[in-house]
This record gives C-alpha cells, structure tokens and sequence, in this order.
C-alpha cells in the first residue's frame, strides 16, 4: 500500500491514526486534570494537618488555661505580723496559763490588737471590722497553735506568719481589678490602701501554700485543701483494687482457659463488652438503688464507692488479662501439662507469671480511669462537703474529681485558682498511673 | 475497728490452719510425702479454705444485713405512741425514717442527737443490739473458723484428695468472678425497672415520652407557683440530641481526618509522638473538660456573641457540646485509624497503579472500604456523648428549654439525673423516682446504639482473606 495515496482508503493506517488520537487524548485529558488533582492531593493532606492541629491546639488551650491559673493557688500570701499574747488574755480566774484555760481562750484578740497596731489611726467600728477582714481566720489557728506548743511565749513578741484572707491574698497576686468602681469589688478602698501601707513596710511575704496540701475542705479558700479529697480518693481505689484486680484476673482465666464455648460463656462475653459502653452515670444509679438502698451501706462512704468503681473497671482488666493470657503462646501450656502439672498448676505456675505484667498495666489503665471518675461517685453522696481526713474506707469522705467539681462550683473567686491546682494534682497522679502502666509494659512485653 | 480486728485474727486463723494442715500431711505419712495422693501443701490450702471460707462468708453477709436487721428490730421495739402523730395517726414512712435518723444520730453520738426521752431510749436500745451483734459475730466466726479447720483438719489423710478439692474450690471461686458481669447487668436492669414502675405509676409513660413540659420541682401546697410538677422529658431528648450533635460536629470531621492523616501520610516519627498526644485527650478527666467549658470556652463564646450583638446563653448548648466533641476526638480517631490500617495493602496498590492519586485512592477506595468500621465506630461515639456527665453538668443549663438553637441554654438527661439525686431527698416522690426512668431511658438507648454499631461492624465487615 502506496502511503503517497492519502486518498485511498487504507483501514489499518486509520485505525493507527484513530489510535494515535485516542491516546493523545487520554494523555491530554489526564495531563490538563493533573494540575487540580495535585492541588486536591494537597488540599487533602492539608486538611489532615489541620484537622490533627486544631486537636493538639485545643489540648494545649486546655492545659496551658489551667496551669496558668492553677500555679498562683501554690503560693499564699502572709504577713509578718508581731504579735504579743497577754497574760491575762489566755490566764484563767488564779492567773495560771494551763492547758485548758488556753483552750478557751480567745486568740482573735491578739490578732487584732497586732493589726490595730500597725494602723493606730483605725477608729471606728465599721473601719475596724473592715481592717480585721485582712486576716484569715487561719491567723488565729496558727497563734493557738504556737502557743499551745509553746506556752513560754506568752507575754512576749511573737514575729507571727499570719495569713491573710482569700481576697488580699488576689490582691498580692494582682488578680483584683482595683481601677473598676469601689462597689463593684469586694475590697473597699481603705482595704486595698491597708494592704499597699503593709506591703511598703515589707511586711507581706509569699509563702508556699502548704494548707492546700494538709488541710480538708473549708468553705474559706484561703484554709480549704485537698488532702481530705486525697485520703478518700486513696480509700477508694484501695477497696476497688482489692476487689477488682483478684475478680478481674480469676474472670479472665476462667473465661480464657477453662469455659467451654457455649451460649452461657458467649453471654457473658457480651454482657462483658456491653458493661463497658454503659455510661458511667449508670453505675451510680445501680450503686443507689442496690448498695444505699438494699444492703443499707453508709452513704459517702469510700466502701461504697470503691464497689460502683470496680464494677466499672471490671470489664477493662478483664479485657486486658483476657489479652495478656492470649499472647502466652500455647506451647508453654503443652510443656508444663507434659511434665505432669494439673491444669490450675499449668496457670499458677507458668501462664499467670507471664501474663502478669499485660495483666498489671490493664489494672493500672483501669485504676486511672477510676480515679478520674465522678458522675457515679455524686449518685451515692460522695458529693457531701467533708471538713474531716476520712479515717477509713467507712468514713463519710469525697475524692478528688468531686472536690474538684465541688469547688469549680463555688461562687467564691479564690476558688478557681485551687481548682485549677487540684486539677493539677490530679493529673499528676493520672501522669504517674499511665507512665507506670508504659514502663511496665516497655520492660517486661514479651515477643514470642 | 472491730470488724478490722476480726478480719485479721480470721486471717491469721487461716494461715494456722495451712501450717497445722500441711504439717499433719506429713506427720500421716511419717514424712514419706510420696504416698500422699496431693502434696502436703494442698492439704494445707485444703484445711485453710475449711477454715476461711464459711467464716468471711458468715461475715461478709453479717456486714450487708447488720443494719437493717438493727433498725428492724429497734422499730419494733419502740412504744406504740412514738409511731404515732399527736393526733394519733401513724406516722408516715418518711417521719419513721426522719425518726430513724435521729435514733441513730443519737446512738452514734453526732451533735445532731436528740434529747427526747424515747429516742435516747431507743438509741440505747439500737447501740445494745449492735453491741450484743458484734460479740454474736465475733463469736460465730472465729467458733465457724476454728469448726471449719478442726474438720479439714480431721479429714486429711494420705487418700485424701486434696489437690482436686481445692482445684474445684479455685474454679468455682473463677466461675462465681466471671458471672458478676452478668450479674451487673441483670442489677442495674433490675434496680432501673423497679424504681421506673414505681415512677409510672405515678405518671403516665406516655407523660414522660411524650410531654413537652418539665419541671420536677413539687410543691408542698398545691397552690403554690409552678406546682404542676411536669414530667414531660422531650426537651431532654432534645437538648442531649442537640449537644450531642454538636459534639459529633467537631469530632467526627476532626478525628477522622486525622486518623486519615495518621494512618496514609504522617511519617513513622510524627505518628509515633502525635498519636499518644492524641490519646492524652482520652485520658483527660471529665470534670476537667467540665471546668474547661465552665470558665474558659462557655465565657469566651458569650464573649465573642457580645462582640457581634449575639446574645448567647453563658452556658450555652455549644460551649458544652464543642468541649464534649474534643473529649471525643481520641474515640473517633483511634477507632477509625484501626480500621483504616486494617484495609489490605493490595487495594492501595491496585488504585495506585490505576494512576489514582493517594487522596483519591483513600476517598473511593479505602474510605468505602473501612465505611462499616468508621460507621460503627461513630454510633459508638455517639452512646458515648448521650451519655457524659460531668460536662454537661458543668457547663450546660438546668432550664429544660425545647430549642434547636446551640447559644441558648438546654438542659440533658444525665444533668437532670444528677440535679434530681444529689442532695437530701426522700427516696419515693415521683422527683427522685423520674431519675431512674430517666436513667433507664439513656441505658436503654446506649445499649441499642452500641449492639447496632456491633451489628455494622460484624454485618458489613468486607472480608479479604
């Protein structure tokens, strides 16, 4: 075939010509789609970015708001004030100083004569009153206390930390607006002058806030800690792991070494995993109607809320030792039931000891999870204001989540602070659970 | 303290009991331990269970019933006409128990004790009784313990076999673990229902799903303002529907992009440090995501509303739902990154080498395969966000308001569970009772959610093996 013939039909040269086109349309079509498929790629992958930074800002925003409120509420505020106990203040009717007759003395006295002291042209009652409000009733715990340990200081000069009230003590940390109209703040001026004629005598000091650590709640901020909400917290998670962890491994190797597969263990499977999407709330309900009501337990007690948590945790550790027990491979059993073990001696023996370790970090995951736990705790009155160190597991006592949302919850300014700080605690603790629980799994996981 | 006390001469007891146990073993044998059936350790074990077991079993139901046996028994005792008003009618249930309070308020010696001349008597009374008990308990379970041991003990012998005895006790003590979950379930289902009954035969259920008002609060007097006591609950359903919808706004398109991000781009190194960042999100307590939406998030949009003439509730439904939504990012992200990853390798490739770009492999090839995954991961999410308290408690209104608009103040069924149970109240009015209903409803629909998310997940899994 002539191809200087272009005229002439010539059925294979169109089939390659119509061929040729074809494909430089498909390379065309794709070539001029290019462009905005990359850009959709980018958009795309950009989209992932951002979607991942606005998680990790919002985490940031969470933690960087309360660490930057809850570090002030780690220092208080003082003042050195001096101070002298009469005699005669804290004598009783033979003028001996014994323990009893200090015992009902009145130490606010003192306190406020010391204060009087430093402003001697304080005169009238409203004024006067106005100035004893810098001090914290804690000032004059503190003076009992000095003297009641040492009651050789009576009669002389004591130079006292007395620590102020809630509100001075924003004051020092420049927390008080004082620019905004005096009746739309809670310090008057004379207060706010009072306090700026100590601070120019140096007589204000920062000091580290042990009360925060020691004491219990109080409805006075300045006096309220966390170390009631901690004993209890303590109490709770004790009954819960004492309960938990032996319940929640036993569950484990009977469902992953003995149960037979049938519709009871398929039940209870199921019923397992179900426990563990019930909302928490829940379980707060089911330990008012059956622990506070049925059994008639004390409401508030960390028993009780030790109960409702490890029925919460159950089904993680059990998940979590199910887990541990399967990645024990089966030659191990082989082994110790060829030698002649029985099958308990089989677990005890050799499979327990090299689950343990996946064991103990689903416990420990679970034992956080129950610290960090509130809503059921408010169901069975773990909610209640508690001024005492609980002593035991029966003693009325509130935890550490629910201090927490008891104090976010009061109207008191200084408060927001000491929330932040127990927020802080709090996550310390989860901090120091999750590493454990990481460290633990990194230094004993066994590859097999 | 006593029962503390008791606890530890028990255990002590118990550890008796396997020394003599294991030590009589021997002595059977003349110390040819081999012809013992079991080693002489599980005789021990054997004589120790004998010896605990009836005993803390004795004790453990000693310390359910203790009190309520006391109190019975205190009632009883009193003279008829403390069980009477002035007007010599009986005393209703809640005056007993008001009464009831006080004696034992008295007994134990609060403050709060009375000096009425028959509660002082019958404090007496009641303290007699848990005195006398306590010695009865002592005395049953440290003669049970030492009975139990004697018999084990009695029984050892070289034919004895101890080894399955014990064995068996071991399984039955797993058997009785692995049931408490079921157990658990059938409680909470029970208590739920029977207090829920007991609510609607107070009110119609009909009422409760379908009533529009709500406002538990009863008055005493029937005249009173807002004595009505409504027990409508729509505007709950709606207002957790409304901040849950929220909720899912912010963490679905945020952690399943980036579980997407994670699982077919992010490098090794970023993977490895950004993932566990993401998970601190998980681990994070719910009251303090509450705190966050209290004082950060609800004040920062009333703030901003301020800024543009918009008037927005300071505990509006968004400052909540958008807290919650980041709450749940984690769930979303790691669900959805295990079932991204789970996606064979060859479906990649073979969109790859059709000339498709990464994101469209993922959008028309990965993404339609892990759908039923994804799918029931979210429903799982959303069960999750119907059912979180704290945050709402924290940051959402008490006011049940039937609105679909998220700068107004709505109220949810976990915050009205809560409001209606914390504090002192007495147990039957229909206010405490409609927090069990209301309980029951959300475990009902949690429950539905999550065996449908199950059903997604195992129905529509695609298989590729």
């Amino acid at each position: 075939m002539a191809p200087n013939t272009p005229n002439a039909y010539d059925p294979a040269a169109a089939v390659a010509a119509e061929g040729r086109t074809v494909n430089r349309n498909i390379a065309e079509i794709v070539n001029s789609g290019l462009a905005a498929r990359y850009r959709a790629e980018r958009r795309f992958k950009v989209y992932g970015v951002v979607a991942i930074g606005v998680a990790l800002a919002m985490l940031a925003t969470l933690f960087v708001t309360i660490f930057a409120q809850g570090w002030t509420a780690f220092t208080t505020t003082v003042i050195e004030l001096p101070v002298t106990v009469e005699r005669e203040m804290v004598a009783n009717a033979q003028g001996e100083v014994t323990t009893d007759s200090l015992a009902y003395a009145n130490f606010a006295v003192p306190m406020r004569k010391a204060l009087e002291a430093q402003f001697p042209d304080v005169t009238g009652r409203s004024d006067k009153r106005d100035l004893y409000a810098i001090l914290s009733d804690g000032a004059t715990y503190r003076l009992q206390n000095m003297i009641r340990e040492n009651p050789e200081l009576v009669g002389r000069e004591i130079l006292l930390e007395a620590p102020v009230a809630a509100d001075f003590d924003l004051l020092a940390k420049g927390q008080v607006d004082t620019s905004v109209p005096e009746t739309e703040r809670r310090l008057n001026d004379n207060q706010v002058a009072w306090f700026q004629t100590l601070q120019e005598r140096d007589l204000v000091d920062s000091q580290f806030n042990t009360i925060l650590f020691t004491n219990g709640d109080s409805r006075q901020p300045e006096l309220a800690g966390i170390w009631g909400a901690v004993v209890g917290s303590f109490y709770t998670l004790l009954v819960t792991l004492a309960l938990s962890f032996p319940i929640g491994v036993a569950a484990a190797v009977y469902l992953e070494e003995f149960a037979p597969k049938n519709k009871w263990t398929d039940l209870i499977e199921v019923n397992i995993n179900n426990l563990a999407a019930v909302p928490s709330i829940v379980f707060g309900l089911l330990g008012l109607a059956v622990f506070l009501q049925v059994f008639g337990l004390p409401r508030s007690a960390p028993l009780v809320g030790g109960l409702v948590l490890t029925l919460m945790t159950l089904p993680t550790i059990i998940i979590a030792s199910r887990a541990a027990l399967k990645s024990v491979p089966p030659s191990i059993r082989e082994a110790a039931l060829g030698v002649g073990a029985s099958k308990l001696q089989m677990i005890t023996h050799h499979v327990l000891p090299l689950a343990m370790p996946g064991m103990l970090t689903g416990t420990i995951i679970g034992m956080a999870q129950a610290l960090g736990e509130t809503a059921p705790l408010l169901m069975i009155g773990m909610v209640a204001f508690v001024v005492d160190i609980p002593g035991g597991p029966m003693d009325p006592a509130t935890v550490l989540p629910v201090q927490i949302f008891l104090w976010a919850d009061s109207p008191e300014r200084a408060f927001v602070a000491r929330t932040s700080a127990a927020i802080m605690v709090l996550l310390a603790f989860l901090v120091v659970m999750n590493a454990l629980a990481v460290i633990l799994r990194k230094k004993f996981e066994r590859r097999w | 303290m006593q029962a503390f006390t008791l606890i530890l001469v028990l255990a002590v007891l118990t550890v008796v009991g396997f020394r003599m146990g294991r030590g009589r073993a021997v002595a059977v044998v003349g110390g040819e331990t081999r012809k013992l059936h079991s080693l002489p350790s599980y005789h021990g074990m054997y004589v120790a269970l004998w010896c605990a077991v009836p005993s803390f079993v004795l004790f453990g139901l000693w310390m359910l019933f203790e009190s309520s046996i006391a109190t019975q028994l205190t009632l009883a005792n009193l003279p008829p006409q403390a069980l009477q008003g002035p007007d010599g009618q009986p005393l209703s249930e809640a005056r007993i128990g008001l009464l009831l309070n006080d004696i034992r308020n008295t007994a134990t010696g609060n403050i709060a004790g009375s000096s009425d001349a028959i509660v002082q008597q019958a404090a007496q009374y009641y303290n007699g009784i848990r005195a006398t008990g306590d010695w009865l308990l002592t005395a049953a379970a440290l003669s049970l313990a030492v009975l139990g041991a004697g018999f084990g003990w009695k029984r050892v012998s070289a034919d004895l076999r101890a080894r399955n005895d014990v064995e068996m006790a071991v399984k039955i003590f797993m058997i009785v673990c692995s049931t408490i979950a079921v157990f658990t379930t059938i409680g909470i289902i029970l208590s739920l229902l029977f207090e829920s009954l007991r609510f609607f035969s107070r009110v119609s259920p009909v009422e409760f799903l379908f009533g529009t008002h709500w406002s538990p609060q009863i008055s005493i007097r029937a005249d009173q303002v807002g004595s009505s006591g409504g027990f409508g609950a729509i505007p709950l359903f709606a207002g957790t529907m409304l901040i849950s919808f929220i909720a899912m706004m912010v963490a679905v398109p945020i952690g399943l992009l980036s579980a997407i991000y994670m699982a077919e781009y992010a490098p090794r190194k970023v993977r490895s440090v950004v993932k566990p960042l993401l998970e601190i999100l998980a681990g994070i307590p719910t009251v303090v995501y509450g705190f966050f939406a209290a004082l950060t998030v609800a004040p920062f949009f009333r703030d901003s509303g301020q800024l543009f003439g918009l008037s927005i509730s300071s505990e509006s439904a968004i400052a909540a739902g958008i807290v919650m939504g980041i709450m749940i990012i984690p769930f979303v992200s790691s669900l959805s990154d295990d079932v991204i990853t789970a996606v064979p390798n060859a479906m990649r490739e073979g969109s790859y080498g059709l000339g498709a770009t990464k994101s469209e492999t993922i959008k028309r090839v990965i993404l339609p395969a892990a759908l039923p995954g994804v799918v029931g991961g979210i429903l799982l999410a959303v069960s999750r966000a119907i059912g979180e308290t704290m945050i709402v408690v924290m940051a959402a209104g008490l006011a049940a308001n039937l609105t679909a608009n998220p700068f107004e103040a709505v109220t949810t069924v976990t915050v009205q569970i809560v409001t209606l149970l914390v504090g002192d109240q007495e147990f039957d009015s229909p206010k405490t009772l409609a927090a069990f209903a209301l309980g029951l409803v959300l475990f009902v629909v949690t429950l539905v959610l999550n065996v449908i998310a199950l059903h997604v997940v195992r129905k529509y899994r695609e298989q590729y093996e």
